[in-house]
């Protein structure tokens, strides 16, 4: 008898098992995904384009091969809450009295004193999603306008990589996706907002070490020109103030593709607010700042499902 | 059919199967030995370079990035992927008991295979990397990877569709599913990624399932076969169960090509979870495979024979890996090891300690076989076992521990990132004397596959080109 076609068979759809799995299955998941309203309290489309520039430093990026040092993927290993006071309300004597059923270790005199200041107040810091909710739960009947804000915690976050995990729809129009797998450098996921100046990153890919004296991070150089400064400077040349300057008559100027590349690291930016990945965007807190802010829209942004 | 019934027609005879395969497997094994050097070369620059940032940094061709990516397609591609081709070529038509078919077109194949990846390194060099990992060959030299690789599997499926043994080995099996696993991942990943590139992180998903379905199931595949072949021939005992064999074949043909979607990947949550889940079950796979070696090996004197000293040292690292990639997909331990040097250790010890060391294995036996002749220095091949098992013991052993301490401290915040790589890099030098070794073993390899090449030379073909000259010469001089 022959099991050869049989056998023949079984063998490859054992192998194609795996294609099945993470080629053919997510690509009818995610193959089709459009920018959608997903940001949380506007109409936006999420994710945006990269503007021309940087897509063109995309591709310096993938050349020069960045990826193999440096990872875009912000990690996160949980949340937590915090409860803040927005608007104190007219009855301040209910909500001294909630907030002493909320704030065990506080006394009248100091609570009325709090919620007399300045507000946002936080109330509660760190604390789980129940006893969050509870307390909103007594503050609100008092006529005090409380929230919940989610904040996403993680080593990569405390770091100040990022504000919170990467998601799918942050790389949805790049091509290569390069996620990296190696961190011999820092993450790259949020980058253009920890660093939004363009001449900061142009003068740390002229010279790593003008930022940090051990940094192993090769001199890109070559993306660079140093040449005789003509009539009068270039209004690109980098600006030095420290010993990596050149010779006097000389200047650093990048050339396009550094200022691609640079413009690339500038648009790499993994902050907005969206429904995967609940967190509250910090309201600015100035001490003597109105109840309520009179220029700007500052709903709070928070995706919490609704209660 | 590929397995249809065989013909009953006597077996080939030892001698003539060999010579059948003379031109083509040493043409393969030669190539495989240059990139092995060319991709320790290739190492031991990235390595330095993480020394010294400023070496060679003004040169564009070699910077990190372009040197880390070409060092990995000259070790994948150059050296394991023709190693694999000629050792499996030499095993299906060992064990079907017929010659290799057409072995003029198998080195036309191989001819282009070296010239595709020339072509792609030096794409990468010059920056024009695709930018996924281990498919950074860029368009215009992947479909000459892909037809090289076409012309050499059919002369292998011929072949075995030739046999005139009508008993299959396991090694057969294996090796038949590595010949068609290559062509389906390989053109997948390269039309999804580079021709008609899928949207956003599904690519990083196929990138995954590329290198996973690679190392798990090709490079597994054709490494497994080559030890269930050598274990029992080189001890002199059979193979301790077929059946048992066969459960690891199924188990892993159905678990082997998922591994490597780490859980903080910005993927739908469930693809790093089966990622795990069936990573987890390679455990099946494993034990099978061990129990079957161990019961096989028996109380073999492992240190008279070379190549089974290499294939022996290949099946621990097997294991060991494939211990290390189960203990990796768990959440818990790759929050740690996640972007850090341990999974540089995991992937050189399958690459390099398995794949690798079971190829030299293969590669000292079965020269000699081809040749009709020893090498040219049995020291030497004895010391690239100690220098390629030092360094990679070395090498692996530094890495995953160094690893292991750089993800704890990246996962402190408390402690700045210059800290975190310090801490890394202090490892990271002790790897490169690893890189040193392993690059110094690899060039005994090549340096006595040299001198056999030119003895060779001499031997035939410089006769041969005198006996063509001379009488023209001679009309000349009348």
């Amino acid at each position: 008898m022959n099991h050869g076609p049989l056998i023949f068979l079984g063998v490859f759809f054992a192998l194609a098992l795996s294609w099945f799995g993470l080629v053919f299955e997510p690509q009818l998941q995610l193959g089709n995904a459009q920018p959608t309203t997903n940001v949380v309290n506007t109409a936006e489309l999420y994710p945006q384009r990269r503007p021309g520039l940087a897509k063109q430093g995309l591709d310096v990026y993938r050349s020069l091969g960045c990826a193999s040092c440096h990872s875009q993927q912000v990690g996160q290993t949980g949340r937590t809450y915090d409860v803040a006071l927005n608007d104190a309300g007219t009855n301040r004597a209910a909500v001294v009295g909630a907030l002493l059923k909320v704030m065990p270790g506080a006394t009248a005199a100091e609570l009325e004193k709090l919620v007399a200041g300045p507000v946002p107040l936080k109330v509660l810091k760190d604390v789980t999603r129940a006893v969050a909710d509870a307390a909103v739960g007594k503050l609100e009947p008092t006529g005090a306008k409380a929230e919940v804000n989610v904040i996403p915690t993680g080593p990569d976050i405390a770091r100040g990589w990022g504000k919170r995990r990467s998601v799918a729809e942050d790389f949805l129009f790049d091509q290569p996706v390069m996620l990296g797998s190696q961190r011999i450098g820092p993450d790259l996921a949020d980058v253009g907002s920890r660093l939004p100046v363009a001449e900061r990153h142009l003068l740390h890919l002229y010279n790593p070490k003008i930022f940090e004296k051990k940094s192993v991070m090769p001199p890109y150089r070559f993306l660079f020109e140093k040449r005789k400064i003509g009539r009068e400077p270039s209004p690109d040349a980098l600006r030095f103030n420290s010993e990596f300057a050149p010779e006097r008559d000389c200047e650093i100027v990048p050339t396009d593709q550094a200022k691609a590349l640079a413009a690339y690291l500038l648009s790499l930016r993994a902050d907005a607010v969206i429904f995967e990945t609940p967190m509250t965007v910090a309201v600015a807190t100035s001490t003597n700042a109105p109840a309520v802010s009179t220029n700007a829209p500052v709903a709070a942004a928070t995706n919490a499902p609704a209660k | 059919m590929v397995l249809a019934a065989v013909p009953s027609v006597p077996p080939v005879a030892l001698a003539e199967i060999d010579s059948s395969c003379r031109v083509p497997v040493l043409f393969l094994f030669a190539c495989a030995a240059f990139w092995v050097v060319t991709a320790s070369i290739f190492a031991l620059i990235a390595s330095l370079k993480l020394h010294m940032p400023d070496l060679l940094a003004d040169c564009p061709w070699f910077n990190y990035g372009r040197v880390q990516a070409a060092q990995m397609n000259a070790l994948i591609y150059g050296f394991a992927g023709q190693a694999a081709l000629g050792v499996a070529l030499w095993l299906i038509a060992r064990l079907g008991r017929t010659v290799l078919v057409q072995p003029g077109y198998v080195v036309a194949g191989a001819i282009f295979w070296n010239a595709g990846i020339k072509l792609g390194i030096l794409g990468i060099l010059i920056g024009d990397t695709t930018g996924y990992e281990w498919l950074e060959m860029p368009a215009y030299a992947s479909p000459i990877l892909f037809v090289a690789y076409a012309i050499i599997g059919v002369c292998g499926l011929l072949t075995f569709h030739q046999r005139r043994e009508p008993t299959l080995y396991v090694s057969q099996w294996f090796l038949l599913a590595a010949l068609f696993w290559f062509p389906w991942i390989y053109s997948t990943a390269n039309l999804l990624l580079v021709f008609f590139p899928v949207r956003g992180v599904l690519q990083a998903s196929i990138n995954w399932w590329y290198i996973g379905s690679l190392s798990g199931i090709w490079f597994g595949f054709i490494g497994l076969a080559v030890i269930f072949y050598f274990l029992p021939r080189l001890t002199g005992g059979p193979l301790y169960s077929n059946p048992l064999a066969m459960v690891a074949f199924w188990t892993l043909a159905l678990f082997g090509g998922w591994g490597g979607i780490h859980h903080g990947a910005p993927l739908p949550a469930w693809i790093p979870s089966v990622s795990t889940v069936f990573t987890v079950l390679t455990l099946i796979p494993l034990l099978a495979i061990a129990i079957n070696w161990n019961k096989t090996l028996g109380p073999a004197n492992w240190r008279e024979s070379l190549p089974l000293r290499f294939v022996l040292f290949g099946a621990v690292a097997y294991l060991l890996a494939g211990a290390l990639s189960i203990a990796d997909s768990l959440p818990q331990v790759s929050q740690t090891t996640h972007f850090t040097f341990f999974t540089t250790a995991r992937t050189q010890l399958l690459l390099y300690g398995f794949f690798g060391m079971t190829m030299f294995g293969a590669i000292y036996h079965i020269v000699p076989l081809l040749t009709q002749s020893e090498w040219p220095s049995a020291k030497w091949a004895d010391r690239h076992f100690t220098l390629a098992a030092l360094g990679i013991a070395l090498y692996v052993a530094s890495l995953a521990l160094g690893g292991v301490f750089q993800g704890r401290a990246l996962n402190d915040p408390s402690k700045s990132f210059l800290d975190v790589l310090r801490i890394g890099l202090l490892f990271f030098r002790v790897s490169t004397l690893g890189d040193v070794l392993m690059l110094a073993g690899n060039g005994l390899l090549a340096l006595n596959l040299g001198v056999w090449l030119v003895r060779c030379c001499r031997a035939c073909c410089v006769p041969a080109i005198v006996a063509v000259v001379k009488p023209q010469m001679a009309g000349l001089a009348r």
